[in-house]
C-alpha cells in the first residue's frame, strides 16, 4: 500500500520534471543543439569543487572577461572560499578602483576596493554596456550558470563552439557564428585563444581548458553554497529514511494487533 | 457539542487551561478518539501532508519575507542576498520554491482520490467545495508569489496572465489598469502582491480550518465507499492514524528533500535567474509545471465564436481560452451535481473508472502540452491539434460521461460493510 | 518456544513497541530541534552585515587637538588626537570621585589617541565637541544637549544624568596611522 503511494507521488512529479525537461529540448527546436556533457568533479550528490579549477577559471575571468562582463552578485571577500586568504583577497580587491561618496565635500571620489566590495563592473550602467558592444548587452556573469540550459555544459560548449564554417547559416558582419549558441549567431568575438592567460601551477593554455576552467568557476559563482547543501541534504536524507523506517516499523507493530 | 459532560484530566495544568477554555478535551475528541474508517490507503495520508506542506510555507514564507525587498529596483538582488549572504539562506529559498511545487503534488494527490473514490458525493459536497476553493487560493497565491523574484519569467508570466483579463468585454481593460496600478506590470504591481502573497496563505488557513471542521462533520469516506455502521468499522484516530500518516509524511519528505538538496532549480526555469527586463521578452513564457494543464486548455482554443460567414465575434479565442481555463475548475465545483450516481467508490463503478484512469492521463498530457511551444509537433501530429483533442475529452468527462454514467451504469455489488470487505481483503492476502 | 506463555509473548510485544515510540519520539525531537536552528540562525547578521562589522581609518588627516566622527556598525564614533595638556588633564583626575570610575589608561592604546563610540549612555543622543567650535562642556570633552550630561578629555561622564562613560569600542592600530574598529 505504501508503495502505491511512493509510486503515485514519484510518478507524478517525474511525469511533470519529464515533461519539463522534455521542454528544455523544445527550446533547442531551432536546430540548435543540446550542449554535450562533459565530466565535473561537482557533479553527483557527491560532488565538489575543485579548487584549483576555480582558482584558474577566475584567472581567466579577471584577465580576459572582466573586459565586457560583470559579477555584481559576488564580492571580494567570497573569493576566500576559493582558498585565498585575508590578504590575499585584500590585493585582489586593491587593484580595482570604485566610486564611493559623497565626502563631506559633496563630491565623488575613487578610492581602492575592499573585500565586502561586489565585484567592479566594467561599465557604470547597462546602457553604456549596449553603447560600447554595438547595442549588444554583455550579460552579467553571477548567475549566468544557472540562467542557462545546461548550465557549465553549455558554458563549455558555448566558448569551444565558435567554427569559421557557418555550416550554412547567414551571420552578419560584425557578429559571429557559434555552435551552441540559441540561432547560432552571436555578438560575442571568440573571447579565448591558447596561451591567452599564463597559468602558474603549469595547466595546460588551451581554450578547451579556459572554457573547462571558466565553467568551474561561473558555476561556482552561481551557487557557492553547493557543496554545503549536498553535505547537509545528505545527512537529512539519511536521518529521514532510518525515522521512515524506525515509524513504519512501529506503524505495522501498532496495527498488528487489529486483526 | 453534545457529547456528554465534559471529563477531568489528571494533569493539574492542563486541567486549569481545559476548565477554562476545553481545548484538551477538543483535541481528545477530535483526533484523539474521532472514529475513522479502518480501511484507509495510503492515498488519504495527503491531506495531512498537504497541510504540513502549507505550515512549511507560511514558516519558511515568514524568514524569507524578513530579508526580501518588494521594489523592481531591489526584488531581485535582495533574494540574491538571501542566497548568498543570509545564513542558511540558500536552504529556505530552496524550501519555499521547491515547497510551492510538492504543496501542489500533495494537493493534486488529494484531489484526484477523492474525484476517484466519490468523496465528492453527499453529504460531503460542501466538504468539496471548500476543496476546490483552497485549490483556487493556492493557485492565486503561488503565481503571485512568483512574481515576487522579479526574474523574466516572473515578469513576463505576471504580464501575459494580467493580460487575459483584458479579454472580458468592456470591463476587461479597466480591471487589467487596476489590477496593474498602472500602464504595465510594475512597482506598484509588485508591492501589491507582496501584500497579497503574504495575506493569502492565512486566507488558505482559515478556508482548511472550515474545511476539516466539514469533515468532522460527515467524517472520512473510505476507500469501499459506504458510511461505516458499527464500531467494527471504525478505529480512533490516534494512534493509528496519527502514526500511519508520520510513516506517509516522512517518505513525502525524503522525496522533497532530495529536490531541496539536490535538484533545486530542476522544476523550475533558467529564464528567472536574469532579472526583470520589459524590452527583452523569453524566447518561451512557460508557468510553473502546477499550471501547465490550463494553460493548455487556454491556448487550446484558438477559435472564435460569431456568426459564419459574418464579422460578428461573440466570443474572441481570446475570451475563449479564458473561459474555458476558468471552466475547467469551475467543473469541480459542481461536480457532485454532474455526478449523481448512487455508488461512490470506483471500486465498484468498473466504467467510470476507465473514464477516470483516462481523465488523469489527459490532464498529465495537458502538462505536457502546457511545457511546448504553440507550434510545436510530436511525432508529426502538431500539439495545437492534441491539445484540443485533450481540452475536449477533459470537458466532456465532466459534462458528458458523467451525468451519462448517473444513469446508466451498472454496478459491481457492494460488501455489505468495511469490516466484511478488511476481512475479505486480509483472507485473500494470506 | 515451548516454556513462554502469551503473557510473556505480550510484554515482550509491548517492550519492543515502548522501544520503537522511544525511537520514534527521540528521532521526533531531533528532528525537530535541529531544524529550527536554520531558521532562527537566518535573523542572525548575515555575511554582508558582518563583513561591514569592521571599519579601518586613516589617521593621517587627523590634526593633534582634532577630533572626527567615523560610522562604524550604523553608529558614530569619536576618534579625537589629544593634545598634551588634554593627556594631563585625563590623566590627572581622582578616579575614586569619579561617576564611573574608569582611568584614562584603561581606556585607549595609544595616549595621543581617544577612541569612543559617540552615543551618551544616559538615553542615546550623539553629543557635540567633535567639531571645532562646537561646545565641548565643562569638562574640555563632550556635551550632550538633550539632558545635559558633560564628559571629560577621555570620554568619561563628569556631570549629568548619564550613568557611564563614553563606551570604548574594540579597536587595534594596523600601523602608527591606520585603526581598525570591531
Amino acid at each position: 500500500m505504501k508503495m502505491k503511494a511512493l509510486l503515485h507521488v514519484a510518478l507524478v512529479v517525474l511525469a511533470f520534471s519529464g515533461a519539463y525537461n522534455y521542454s528544455a529540448s523544445a527550446l533547442a527546436a531551432t536546430d540548435t543543439p543540446h550542449a554535450p556533457e562533459q565530466d565535473w568533479s561537482f557533479d553527483g550528490m557527491f560532488g565538489t569543487y575543485d579548487r584549483a579549477a576555480l582558482q584558474r577559471g577566475m584567472k581567466v575571468y579577471q584577465n580576459v572577461c572582466s573586459a565586457c562582463h560583470g559579477m555584481e552578485h559576488l564580492r571580494y571577500r567570497n573569493l576566500s572560499a576559493l582558498g585565498y586568504n585575508e590578504n590575499q583577497v585584500k590585493n585582489i580587491a586593491a587593484q580595482y578602483m570604485v566610486t564611493d561618496g559623497p565626502n563631506d565635500e559633496g563630491e565623488m571620489f575613487q578610492r581602492t576596493a575592499m573585500p565586502s566590495d561586489p565585484f567592479v563592473s566594467p561599465y557604470p550602467n547597462d546602457n553604456a554596456a549596449k553603447y560600447a558592444n554595438n547595442g549588444a548587452m554583455p550579460p552579467d556573469l553571477s548567475l549566468i550558470a544557472k540562467a542557462r540550459h545546461g548550465g557549465a555544459d553549455y558554458i563549455y560548449a558555448l566558448l569551444t563552439g565558435y567554427s569559421e564554417d557557418h555550416h550554412g547559416v547567414d551571420v552578419p558582419e560584425g557578429k559571429y557564428y557559434n555552435e551552441y549558441f540559441p540561432g547560432h549567431v552571436i555578438s560575442m568575438a571568440p573571447p579565448l585563444a591558447d596561451d591567452i592567460v599564463p597559468y602558474e601551477d603549469g595547466t595546460a593554455q588551451t581554450v578547451e581548458q579556459y572554457a573547462k576552467d571558466l565553467g568551474y568557476y561561473l558555476t561556482w559563482a552561481a551557487d557557492p553554497y553547493m557543496e554545503d547543501r549536498k553535505r547537509i541534504g545528505l545527512r537529512v536524507i539519511l536521518f529521514l529514511l532510518v525515522f521512515a523506517g524506525i515509524m513504519y516499523a512501529y506503524k505495522r507493530q501498532l496495527w498488528a494487533k487489529l486483526h | 457539542m453534545g457529547s456528554g459532560p465534559r471529563q477531568k484530566f489528571d494533569n493539574p495544568v492542563v486541567e486549569w487551561v481545559d476548565s477554562r477554555l476545553p481545548l484538551f478535551t477538543l483535541m481528545q475528541r477530535e483526533y484523539g478518539a474521532f472514529p475513522v474508517p479502518k480501511n484507509f490507503n495510503y492515498f488519504w495520508n495527503f491531506g495531512a501532508i498537504a497541510g504540513v506542506m502549507l505550515v512549511t510555507m507560511i514558516v519558511t514564507g515568514i524568514v524569507l519575507a524578513m530579508q526580501y525587498t518588494a521594489n523592481t529596483e531591489l526584488a531581485f538582488d535582495s533574494v540574491e542576498r538571501i542566497m548568498r549572504d543570509v545564513n542558511f539562506g540558500w536552504m529556505l529559498r530552496y524550501m519555499h520554491s521547491n515547497g510551492a511545487s510538492f504543496f501542489f503534488v500533495a494537493v493534486y494527490i488529494h484531489i484526484f482520490r477523492g474525484m476517484y473514490y466519490g468523496s465528492y458525493k453527499g453529504p460531503r459536497e460542501l466538504l468539496w467545495i471548500l476543496g476546490v476553493v483552497i485549490f483556487l487560493l493556492m493557485m492565486a497565491t503561488a503565481f503571485i508569489g512568483y512574481v515576487l523574484p522579479w526574474g523574466q519569467m516572473s515578469y513576463w508570466g505576471a504580464t501575459v496572465i494580467t493580460n487575459l483579463f483584458s479579454a472580458l468585454p468592456l470591463v476587461g481593460e479597466p480591471i487589467v489598469t487596476w489590477l496593474w496600478g498602472g500602464f504595465s506590470v510594475d512597482n506598484p504591481t509588485l508591492n501589491r502582491f507582496f501584500a497579497l502573497h503574504y495575506l493569502l496563505p492565512f486566507v488558505i488557513f482559515a478556508v482548511v480550518f472550515l474545511h476539516v471542521w466539514a469533515l468532522h462533520i460527515t467524517g472520512s469516506n473510505n476507500p469501499e465507499g459506504i458510511e461505516p455502521k458499527d464500531e467494527q468499522d471504525t478505529i480512533s484516530f490516534h494512534p493509528y492514524y496519527t502514526i500511519k500518516d508520520s510513516v506517509g509524511l516522512l517518505v513525502f519528505l525524503v522525496i522533497y528533500c532530495f529536490f531541496v538538496f539536490f535538484a533545486p532549480d530542476s522544476l523550475g526555469h533558467p529564464d528567472n535567474y536574469i532579472p526583470a527586463d520589459p524590452l527583452v521578452t523569453p524566447a518561451h513564457i512557460v508557468p510553473e509545471w502546477y499550471f501547465l494543464p490550463f494553460y493548455a486548455i487556454l491556448r487550446a482554443i484558438t477559435f472564435e465564436i460569431g456568426i459564419p460567414f459574418t464579422d460578428i465575434v461573440f466570443i474572441t479565442a481570446k475570451l475563449g481560452g479564458v473561459i474555458a481555463m476558468f471552466g475547467a475548475i469551475a467543473l469541480w465545483f459542481v461536480m457532485p451535481w454532474l455526478d449523481s450516481h448512487p455508488v461512490r467508490s470506483a471500486r465498484y463503478r468498473p466504467l467510470f473508472r476507465a473514464f477516470f484512469i483516462l481523465l488523469v492521463i489527459d490532464f498529465v498530457a495537458l502538462g505536457y502540452i502546457g511545457s511546448q511551444a504553440a507550434d510545436a509537433v510530436l511525432f508529426g501530429i502538431p500539439l495545437s491539434m492534441l491539445g484540443l483533442l485533450c481540452t475536449a475529452y477533459y470537458f466532456a468527462f465532466f459534462i458528458v460521461v458523467l451525468p451519462v454514467l448517473s444513469k446508466k451504469e451498472k454496478v459491481k455489488t457492494l460488501p455489505n460493510s468495511i469490516h466484511d470487505a478488511v476481512l475479505a481483503k486480509n483472507k485473500t492476502h494470506s | 518456544m515451548a516454556k513462554t506463555t502469551t503473557a510473556d509473548h505480550h510484554k515482550d510485544g509491548e517492550s519492543r513497541r515502548d522501544f520503537l515510540q522511544l525511537t520514534a519520539a527521540a528521532f521526533g525531537a531531533v528532528g525537530v530541534g535541529t531544524l529550527a536552528w536554520p531558521f532562527v540562525d537566518s535573523m542572525n547578521p548575515a555575511k554582508d552585515t558582518l563583513a561591514l562589522s569592521t571599519t579601518e581609518v586613516d589617521l593621517t588627516p587627523i590634526q593633534t587637538g582634532q577630533a572626527i566622527t567615523v560610522m562604524w556598525r550604523g553608529k558614530p564614533v569619536f576618534i579625537r588626537r589629544r593634545t598634551e595638556a588634554e593627556i594631563t588633564e585625563a590623566r590627572g583626575v581622582d578616579v575614586s570621585g569619579l561617576i564611573d570610575k574608569q582611568s584614562d589608561e584603561e581606556r585607549i592604546e595609544r595616549p595621543e589617541w581617544l577612541v569612543v563610540v559617540g552615543i551618551c549612555t544616559h538615553l542615546g543622543c550623539v553629543p557635540v565637541g567633535t567639531k571645532t567650535g562646537e561646545a565641548k562642556g565643562d569638562f574640555g570633552g563632550w556635551f550632550c544637549p538633550c539632558h545635559g550630561s558633560h564628559y571629560d578629555t577621555s570620554g568619561r561622564i563628569r556631570k549629568g544624568p548619564a550613568p557611564k562613560n563614553l563606551a570604548v569600542p574594540d579597536y587595534e592600530f594596523l600601523s602608527d596611522t591606520r585603526i581598525k574598529i570591531g
